[in-house]
């Protein structure tokens, strides 16, 4: 009797392995794409990076200001002490003005009003690990805090993007007709505007912050996959597995998500890695016209923005800071998502 | 081909509309109240309230609706809210400049990427085509923010070859001085994304049958890829071209904030940030136009280009 549970168990278990092949042999195939690998693992790090951002743990304190004004890095040694002409301080005794000065009879209370606060001057570095900004904030911390800003907005504005297009194409293409139509003039008035208008006009209404970066982007971009997923689903919905799932009792929705989903999520999947770099390079432009991120805040955008002032007083570090870990992150992401999409869906390969 | 054209024209009245109706929505119901932002902070009610009732604000939504739909038509978009100039004004100001630096930039970039492409595309899987789709790869990966402030950090600041930014009233001393600095940056920046893409056009023809036979038959490499492939690569670089037109109205407009160009690109950004609403609204909705114009125009051209394609 034990012997045949046994033997349902395994039955049933080898039933569930076989049905996962699809992400099985794409795993394979990832796998083996060692440039696909080490761009994973790259990515990897980043997230990690911005998990520990966010979490606090590094780049907390980006705001203190820790250095000395454009304190240099620390590989180029401080900066020489500039050569300043000061006027020689007068000799003699001071004026005695106090008859005149109609501030006179209240510095005695201003100077007890002072003794109440305490000052400390606190010790700022002549150099920084990565050199500091305008204000003496450490760079490296504010690229760290800065990824995390950009990539979160980059990753949530592609989900956004994602799931309007998905949701919408889904039901373009499940249900066609009326609905199908009247979604498809939603798609065409929405390319007959081009893609930086579009966002400009979203931008003056919603203001700037986060929040309004990622809806901004999000609203402005989900076209691209609306398109796709409809094609598939239309292509899908006709197929016997749905039928037999309409035939067994399966509801539109449950038949929309639950079956047709599934077998179109690498599309999906790979439309969304293509967004999160396209976004991260969009919120880095906006946050550089001002329209992105708030003034509290910092992005490699806002970065790009500050250094370009720095940069022509020769204080290069933050610039170069800023542009170094966008480019080792969108190149590894670009690379990991080529890889991704091979593995996926490998009629694509080939295609920009 | 007349039935075409009129079937196509009344197809974009719907489109049309509803960009219209998008623009409207999004304004009326996201944006800020218009009498506020005109009035200014200092104002009264009674201020803020006449301005209501001169723009129409206190009238239900489908009468200015109506009101929106007769400025759209009659071109009567009134003026800036924050200059006011008139919008018409502003736009035909604004557009000599954004043309100047645009239609160099489309022009050079289609000239250079044809061939940089189809010569990568002849030499494909060797050590130098690989080599350039990484560093196709690694240039596309650096915001287009950090070439442009070092462009004109090195060769306007440091060697002082071009002028930092600037412009004049007189079209050859724009496109003599000014000019070519932002054309000149902008064209290396797209280089890279024109010729990948232009790569995969090319490589797609060159696995087709006509061109092993053009081969079997004895013609020389250079006469299978300047006639054959070329022609048959061509129609989804005008594709690809004719997807960029509209844009040169729009202007790329991060290139007209760096370099001080009064163009149409700035002007919109100008008016994103001083909320000035009429002159995004007018944008959106005339380029909106334009751009369907313009595919209509590729779509007749493909005919021209291609005696197979059938227009339905």
């Amino acid at each position: 009797m034990s012997a045949v549970i046994d033997l349902a168990h395994v039955d049933t278990r080898t039933k569930a392995t076989r049905s996962e092949s699809v992400w099985l042999a794409a795993a394979k195939r990832f796998r083996s794409d060692r440039v696909g690998m080490v761009s994973l693992v790259i990515v990897a790090l980043f997230l990690l990076l911005v998990l520990a951002a966010a979490l606090g743990l590094v780049g907390k304190n980006w705001q203190a200001e820790t250095g000395v004004p454009n304190a240099p890095p620390t590989f180029l040694g401080p900066a020489p002490p500039s050569e300043t002409l000061a006027l020689a301080a007068p000799t003699g005794p001071n004026a005695d003005i106090s008859a005149v000065d109609p501030l006179a009879p209240r510095y005695q209370e201003w100077a007890e009003a002072a003794k109440k606060y305490q000052t400390t001057a606190s010790v700022k570095a002549d150099t920084l690990p990565f050199g500091g900004d305008r204000l003496g904030r450490d760079v490296l911390a504010k690229a760290v805090k800065g990824a995390q800003v950009s990539i979160l907005v980059g990753v949530a504005a592609a989900l956004l993007a994602t799931l309007i297009g998905t949701v919408l194409g889904a039901l373009s293409g499940f249900f066609g007709g009326k609905v199908g139509d009247f979604l498809e003039w939603v798609y065409n008035v929405f390319t007959a505007i081009p893609g930086i208008l579009l966002i400009f006009a979203f931008a003056a209404v919603f203001g700037r912050g986060i929040g309004s970066v990622v809806l901004i982007l999000g609203l402005a971009g989900w076209t691209g996959i609306y398109r796709l997923i409809r094609a598939e689903f239309i292509k899908h919905a006709v197929r016997d597995y749905v039928r037999s799932a309409e035939a067994i009792g399966a509801g539109n929705v449950s038949r929309m998500f639950r079956h047709i989903l599934p077998n179109v999520s690498h599309v999906v999947l790979v439309q969304l890695s293509i967004y999160v770099v396209g976004f991260i390079k969009s919120e880095v432009i906006l946050s550089y016209l001002g329209l992105g991120v708030g003034v509290d805040q910092v992005s490699w955008g806002t970065m790009l923005a500050e250094a370009q002032s720095e940069l022509i007083l020769g204080f290069w570090w933050q610039l170069a800071a800023a542009t170094i870990l966008m480019a080792v992150f969108v190149t590894a992401f670009s690379l990991m998502t080529d890889a991704l999409r091979d593995a996926l869906d490998p009629k694509l390969r080939g295609l920009e | 081909m007349t039935a075409y054209l009129i079937r196509r024209i009344w197809q974009m009245v719907p489109t049309m509309f509803g960009v219209v109706l998008l623009v409207f929505l999004l304004f009326k119901g996201f944006g800020g109240d218009p009498a506020e932002i005109l009035a200014g902070q200092n104002a009264s009610q009674a201020q803020v309230d006449a301005i209501r009732q001169q723009l129409g604000l206190n009238e239900p939504l489908w009468t200015q609706f109506g009101i929106f739909l007769k400025q759209i038509v009659t071109f009567d978009w009134g003026r800036s809210w924050a200059t006011n100039e008139s919008v018409a004004h502003l736009f035909s100001t604004r557009l000599p400049a954004t043309l100047t630096v645009m239609v160099p930039i489309l022009i050079l970039d289609s000239l250079l990427a044809i061939p940089f492409a189809l010569g990568v595309a002849y030499v494909r899987g060797s050590l130098t085509d690989r080599s350039i789709m990484v560093a196709t790869t690694v240039a596309l990966s650096i915001s287009f923010l950090v070439y442009v402030i070092v462009g004109q950090y090195v060769f306007a600041f440091q060697l002082g070859l071009f002028p930092v930014q600037g412009w004049s009233d007189h079209l050859s001393t724009n496109l003599a001085r000014y000019a070519p600095l932002p054309v000149m940056l902008a064209v290396a920046v797209s280089l890279a994304p024109q010729t990948r893409l232009y790569r995969s056009f090319f490589l797609d023809e060159i696995g087709h049958d006509y061109v092993r036979t053009a081969r079997a038959k004895g013609l020389t490499e250079s006469t299978i890829m300047l006639k054959h492939v070329m022609r048959n690569a061509l129609i989804p670089i005008l594709t690809n071209v004719a997807v960029g037109l509209p844009g040169i109205f729009v202007g790329s407009f991060l290139i007209e904030v760096f370099f001080s160009i009064p163009g149409l690109g700035r002007e919109v950004l100008l008016a994103v940030n001083r909320s000035d609403y009429p002159v995004i609204q007018a944008f959106a909705i005339y380029i909106a136009a334009i751009t369907m114009v313009v595919n209509l125009a590729t779509d007749v051209l493909y005919k021209i280009v291609d005696p197979r394609v059938v227009l339905k």
